[in-house]
């Protein structure tokens, strides 16, 4: 809410305290494998950030993610654990990819990417009402649930792709393919979608329900204290199912953006599995909206740089993924230690 | 009687006080356990006997006090320090692994780089069954013995290095009646072999049927003691009696001290003007009856109403139905069966926000548990049960700045120590939480307030300020339900007083000066007479 200046400082300083640290520490890994640190980051910075196609890209990549991310926050605030939003972002991209290419034939396009949005919300709202109906009705922990809803989902996205939705015209397995002047339209001259938008749309739109309104502020109480919130006069049944749909929704969304934006076509065997990937940059900026554009930014970064850099110097691309655990370590640390301090200041 | 009692105490307890926040757990309690007695220690919930077992147990440190082992003064660090020093306890519930058996799990406690010596461990469990009378086969699975079998497992393990003292933390509440009658067969035999037995209870039966000496505990205090000699000559129901008047009556005196701003009338009924008695019923309730939950009491059928302005108390033993009285009450738990008015309004199957709208409140005796937040400001608990209606919220949307100005004033008025109302509502002292709660419950629209334990926990200055809140609420013309575990409490605050007893209304008294007597007895769940 009101946050004084010192705060501000302190809040910040937690958060670049532990990037600085988990870069130096990485650094000190790739020199154990023999790389040189400052020339792989240096490469990955230009590569995700100062030149114009990797920033395009970069952008590109951060459309899907941060609509998974404004999906994980109002579930995480509300205390559910929503850990399959990969299943519910694969369903919902299988059902753009399916209906496009199919309305496109008698539809203008704004139309068909606005049903083809609805209906993907939709998909993945319906593949998350399992989970949602298991923890309303009998507490069952969702993390498990939502994990098994996905694995269900991958496959199924798979059968969907190699069986109904197959274009027969194409060897490899895969749906028809929406054409490119048709997807998601491009901000001026760049090559990126208007899905960057939609996607940062969403994300002050949940930060702002959930700091500013009766119902997000409803759902934090039940994350908080369901008994609380039982007690309150509040249904607690109601607003888990409300929770799920949301969050599903909008990573049902991010698939919908993907495909209607970058990919027009799906793939059997395409699974980017953002949505994993996402979870630690939610917690890393403590379920704040506006600190998880940030975070998004930073990550799309690494991730586009470190797939040149993968290219180019031999360095895996799973080495991005060793900087975000580190990045979590430290900040849990940093979290830590300052915890401690306060301790001891108030004693 | 053994020949070991009234010897030097196995273990004696001297000034034993221990403080949490916003809480005297122990105050000032001194205690002697002789070898050879089963010692009932019999309370409420909250006075303070689970702290007084942690000590002993090596869990907690008392913050004043000291402990003496036959004369020796020992601080018990630890619970390994506590088993070394031959005091053996059993926890309330079952700590064995399921999936291991009864020698396992016996054999767990040896030091790692030990061999499990099987052998010498059969032996001992036969020696200790044989000493308690029990047979259990040490090879089955923990999982698969009964309750009961998994406890007495307990108390060989408890009893495995040779304890002196054995500590039972209310071993009969998960028992059977046979399990109960077996246990105290146990305890028979080991008070026989001069062990010094625990035996901690807030049945007020079982403590008479198998203490040789009973010490009753309230409010963190030693509320009084009775010995051997005084137990056997005193029958049944005298017995029954003193302790009732232990347990429940005993504050009363102790709040003397705080007495001065206490205006009270003969039997310790505080004076208030009369309510109009021939007003119309604001809540009624008749034959209600809730669903059976497990391990909770439900309402078997339940009538009564209560007048504007009139304090109506509910009286008993823990765990008679309260909580699904207040809860039904507040509409956080539907009824089974049965009608409730309010206002001549028929609301059976309204939950809380429309029970609300009709002007009922509940303050609940669970304050962190369901009544708040911990983790959200104390502005934000202050208007927990108004999210979403005006004027806080407009089509919506919150109005933060209203909130946090509406927390100073009610802060201010309410004189709730906080530093802010952005503090974390869990940084709050108990008696400071209440004031938030009381606050957000009792305005202006209220009309029926449920008050669930109003003072548990609470020093003496915030249950006077509690108390006075309540008078106040009436006075103001709010029918006001009272449900307390606390005799003198009810007999300050309440006009009528009705008595539950195993989710049955078991009689209502008229707050007059022989109340407590007929009270005493309703408690036990004999009828009125």
């Amino acid at each position: 809410m009101t946050a004084r200046p010192g705060e501000v400082v302190s809040s910040v300083s937690r958060v670049l305290v532990p990037i600085v640290l988990a870069l130096v520490v990485g650094g000190l890994i790739l020199l154990a494998l023999g790389k040189d640190p400052l020339a792989y980051y240096d490469y990955v910075l230009q590569r995700g950030l100062f030149s114009w196609s990797g920033f395009q890209q970069t952008v590109i990549r951060s459309a899907p993610l941060l609509l998974i991310a404004s999906g994980l926050i109002v579930a995480f605030r509300a205390g559910i654990w929503n850990l399959g939003v990969d299943g519910q972002f694969l369903l919902a991209a299988v059902a753009a990819a399916a209906l496009a290419p199919l309305l496109i034939t008698s539809l203008p396009s704004w139309l068909t990417i606005v049903i083809c949005c609805a209906v993907s919300i939709l998909v993945a709202m319906a593949w998350s009402l399992v989970p949602a109906f298991l923890k309303a009705q009998y507490g069952l922990n969702e993390i498990v649930t939502t994990l098994m809803m996905t694995f269900l989902g991958i496959s199924f996205a798979n059968v969907l792709v190699k069986l109904p939705f197959d274009d027969p015209d194409n060897s490899v397995p895969q749906t028809m393919t929406l054409p490119v002047a048709d997807r998601l339209g491009r901000l001026f001259d760049t090559t990126i979608h208007s899905g960057i938008i939609i996607a940062l749309l969403a994300v002050f739109a949940v930060h702002f329900v959930m700091t500013r309104t009766a119902f997000g502020l409803r759902l934090q109480i039940v994350g908080a204290n369901p008994r609380a919130a039982k007690h309150a006069g509040m249904s607690v049944g109601r607003l888990t199912y409300a929770t799920f749909a949301l969050s599903a929704g909008l990573a049902g969304l991010g698939g919908a953006v993907e495909i209607l934006g970058v990919w027009g076509t799906m793939r059997a065997d395409w699974n980017p599995a953002y949505g994993l990937l996402v979870v630690p940059l939610v917690f890393l900026a403590r379920f704040n909206g506006i600190a998880v554009i940030g975070f998004t930014l930073f990550f799309a970064i690494l991730m586009i740089g470190g797939e040149s850099a993968s290219r180019r110097l031999g360095v895996p691309n799973f080495y991005v993924l060793v900087l975000v655990a580190l990045l979590l370590i430290f900040l849990a640390l940093v979290e830590y230690l300052d915890h401690i301090s306060r301790q001891r200041k108030k004693a | 009687m053994n020949p070991a009692a009234g010897q030097a105490p196995q273990v004696s307890l001297h000034g034993i006080t221990k403080r949490y926040p916003g809480v005297l757990a122990n105050d000032d309690i001194s205690l002697a356990f002789h070898g050879g007695e089963v010692h009932a220690l019999l309370g409420e919930n909250g006075a303070g006997k689970s702290t007084l077992i942690g000590i002993l147990a090596g869990m907690q440190q008392p913050d004043d006090g000291h402990i003496e082992i036959a004369g020796k003064r020992v601080r018990i660090t630890s619970p390994r320090e506590s088993l070394r020093l031959r005091i053996g306890t059993v926890f309330q519930h079952v700590l064995l692994v399921n999936s291991l058996t009864v020698i396992e799990n016996l054999m767990l406690g040896g030091a790692w780089w030990q061999k499990h010596d099987r052998k010498s461990a059969l032996g001992r469990f036969h020696e200790i069954s044989e000493l308690l009378g029990v047979e259990i086969d040490p090879d089955v699975p923990i999982g698969r013995l009964s309750l009961g079998q998994q406890q007495q497992v307990e108390i060989i393990r408890a009893l495995w290095h040779g304890g002196n003292v054995l500590v039972l933390d209310e071993p009969t509440s998960m028992l059977t009646p046979q399990g109960v009658e077996e246990l105290g067969a146990v305890m028979r035999r080991l008070s026989g072999q001069g062990v010094a037995i625990i035996f901690v209870t807030h049945k007020l039966r079982e403590a008479y049927a198998f203490g040789d000496r009973i010490s009753v505990l309230r409010q963190g205090q030693l509320a009084g003691d009775i010995p051997p000699e005084r137990l056997q000559a005193l029958g049944e129901e005298e017995a029954t009696n003193e302790i009732i008047r232990l347990m429940f009556r005993a504050a009363g005196e102790v709040a003397g001290a705080d007495a001065e701003t206490m205006v009270r009338e003969g039997h310790g009924r505080r004076a208030r003007a009369d309510f109009d008695r021939s007003g119309k019923d604001a809540i009624t309730l008749n034959h209600v009856v809730t669903r059976a939950e497990p391990g909770e009491c439900a309402l078997a059928d339940i009538s009564f109403s209560v007048k504007p302005g009139e304090v109506f108390g509910i009286a008993g033993v823990d765990g008679n139905g309260q909580k699904h009285l207040a809860e039904v009450l507040a509409g956080q738990r539907p009824a089974l069966s049965g009608a409730i008015e309010v206002n001549g309004t028929v609301a059976a199957h309204s939950g809380v926000p429309a029970r609300r709208r009709l002007g009922v409140r509940y303050i609940t005796d669970e304050r962190l548990g369901e009544g708040t937040v911990a983790g959200h400001s104390v502005a934000t608990n202050l208007v927990l049960k108004e999210i979403g209606a005006p004027p806080f919220w407009r089509d919506g949307v919150t109005l933060w700045r209203r909130i946090f100005s509406h927390a100073r004033q009610v802060i201010e008025t309410h004189d709730i120590r906080t530093p802010s109302e952005h503090t974390l509502l869990g940084r709050l002292s108990g008696g400071n939480i209440q004031k938030v709660l009381l606050a957000r419950e009792i305005s202006a629209d209220s009309s029926v307030v449920i008050f669930n334990k109003p003072t548990y926990g609470l020093d003496l200055q915030n249950t006077r300020l509690a108390r006075e809140r309540i008078i106040k609420a009436a006075e103001q013309g709010i029918a006001t339900i009272v449900i307390s575990t606390e005799l003198d409490e009810l007999i300050e605050l309440c006009d009528r007083i009705g008595v539950m007893f195993g989710g049955e209304m078991a009689g209502i008294v008229d707050n007059q000066a022989n109340a407590e007597a007929q009270i005493g007895r309703l408690m036990t769940g004999a009828k009125a007479a």
